[in-house]
């Protein structure tokens, strides 16, 4: 599943510099759909080059980063839950940089 | 199919019922599209400033602005509100260097671009001009430990040093809603009387010759940085190289852990801190002058004065940490002007009140 991975506000500091990432993403399993979830865990294990507690707690995002998938922020479409499909855009942005 | 599912997952605005919500605020839990957001977002400073009265209409107002992503949207939604509103504010851009490398010269930039694209005049004040010392001269001295109070209170009086400069009335700052409420629990834990008392204020140093104000303090982080992705705005985010900042970093960590269970809680803890009331009978530091600059102290010098004369006469340790037995080993001259204790400086000054 194509997907193109935008890192702000600091975190893109934690892959290379790296801002905007397309990548190329498979569930699981053929049956299963590719959920947020899913996404962090593969973000994690791939993009993530340093400290990546900075990015996640537990199975989800660190407190205090905001994600959005299609502009939309994810507290609106289920957070870990929210079900992915081709060609769309996830937005991290961390907030707890100076202001 | 795609489709399909994209529009059952996209509910309509809260409020306008007619849009795809895009966010939810963290202090309605509504649900709500972009343009209604940009609306009650910038009506809500708004409000904040008409009700606290935070400005004057023709008073010049200096925006501290690092670069960041919340003095950016200030200098953003303050120079919008002051059209709209006919505020009659001038509003200048204010910034400070401190001469770290490789990170205020690089937010700078922003700050500069900001000036182009707000039209807003731009002043900096460095460190090495007010003070002779770059931070990275300093940290090249006393190493990377008690670096941030230094530049803290160098800081802060190198902003009111610049406010001067400009003849202003007042000067703003971006501090918000997280921030504040992070910075009572610190104060709370430090037991600083003194700053959990006005750190909740609106507006400080009315007594002074330059108040400050913070129209964001009941603006959520979240909203900020939505606001600035939304709009795209230009801001600079990256971590000061000095700054391990660990005291400050767990109360940030703990708001958002509460913020995250129940998005209230920051808006509480303000009030909380409102609330506080202290005791008749508790002993506060008096406000004096310094004798050697002239700034507004608590003791016979100011703390900027105190850690100036140690990096020049090579004792970097002089007015660092809680023995106050070195100030006054190292510094006969040194009396404290009353008997209170002497208020410690804050670990990392960037958010000082």
């Amino acid at each position: 599943m194509q997907l193109t991975l935008e890192f702000g506000g600091g975190l893109e500091l934690l892959c290379d510099s790296v801002k905007i990432h397309n990548v190329d993403v498979s569930p699981n399993n053929e049956v299963d759909k590719l959920t947020m979830k899913d996404l962090l865990v593969w973000v994690r294990a791939n993009l993530i080059k340093e400290r990546p507690e900075m990015f996640m707690k537990d199975d989800s995002v660190r407190p205090g980063v905001l994600v959005l998938v299609n502009d939309c922020d994810w507290e609106l479409s289920g957070q870990l839950d929210t079900p992915l499909e081709e060609k769309d855009v996830v937005v991290f942005i961390s907030t707890l940089h100076g202001g | 199919m795609a489709e399909n599912h994209k529009k059952a997952a996209g509910r309509l605005c809260y409020l306008c019922n007619q849009r795809r919500a895009a966010l939810k605020r963290p202090k309605t839990l509504e649900q709500i599209c972009r343009e209604c957001f940009y609306e009650v977002f910038e009506e809500e400073i708004h409000q904040v400033i008409v009700k606290n009265q935070l400005f004057k209409p023709g008073e010049r107002i200096a925006i501290g602005a690092s670069g960041g992503k919340d003095s950016t949207v200030l200098a953003y939604v303050l120079s919008e509100l002051n059209r709209r509103h006919n505020y009659g504010l001038d509003l200048f851009l204010l910034s400070v260097d401190e001469g770290i490398t490789g990170y205020r010269d690089d937010s700078l930039e922003t700050v500069k671009r900001n000036e182009i694209q707000y039209g807003l005049p731009l002043k900096i004040v460095s460190y090495k001009d007010l003070y002779g010392w770059t931070m990275d001269e300093i940290v090249k001295m006393i190493g990377l430990k008690n670096n941030c109070t230094f530049c803290g209170v160098f800081r802060r009086q190198a902003l009111d040093r610049g406010a001067a400069l400009l003849k202003v009335d007042k000067l703003v700052t971006g501090h918000n809603a997280d921030d504040i409420a992070e910075t009572v629990l610190l104060n709370i834990l430090r037991g600083d009387i003194a700053r959990l008392s006005r750190c909740t204020s609106i507006t400080t140093g009315e007594d002074g010759p330059i108040p400050r104000c913070k129209p964001f303090k009941y603006t959520y982080e979240k909203e900020i940085v939505m606001y600035a992705y939304f709009k795209r705005l230009d801001y600079f985010s990256t971590e000061c190289i000095y700054s391990p900042n660990a005291y400050r970093g767990f109360a940030r960590e703990f708001i958002k852990d509460l913020e995250r269970m129940r998005p209230r809680a920051i808006l509480d803890i303000i009030k909380s801190g409102e609330d506080f009331r202290i005791s008749t009978s508790t002993k506060m530091p008096e406000q004096g002058t310094c004798e050697r600059c002239g700034y507004i102290s608590s003791q016979k010098w100011c703390k900027a004065c105190v850690l100036l004369e140690g990096l020049n006469k090579g004792l970097p340790k002089l007015g660092i940490g809680r023995s106050r037995g070195l100030d006054n080993n190292h510094m006969k001259d040194v009396k404290q002007s009353n008997g209170t204790k002497n208020i410690e400086g804050k670990q990392c000054g960037s958010l000082d009140f």
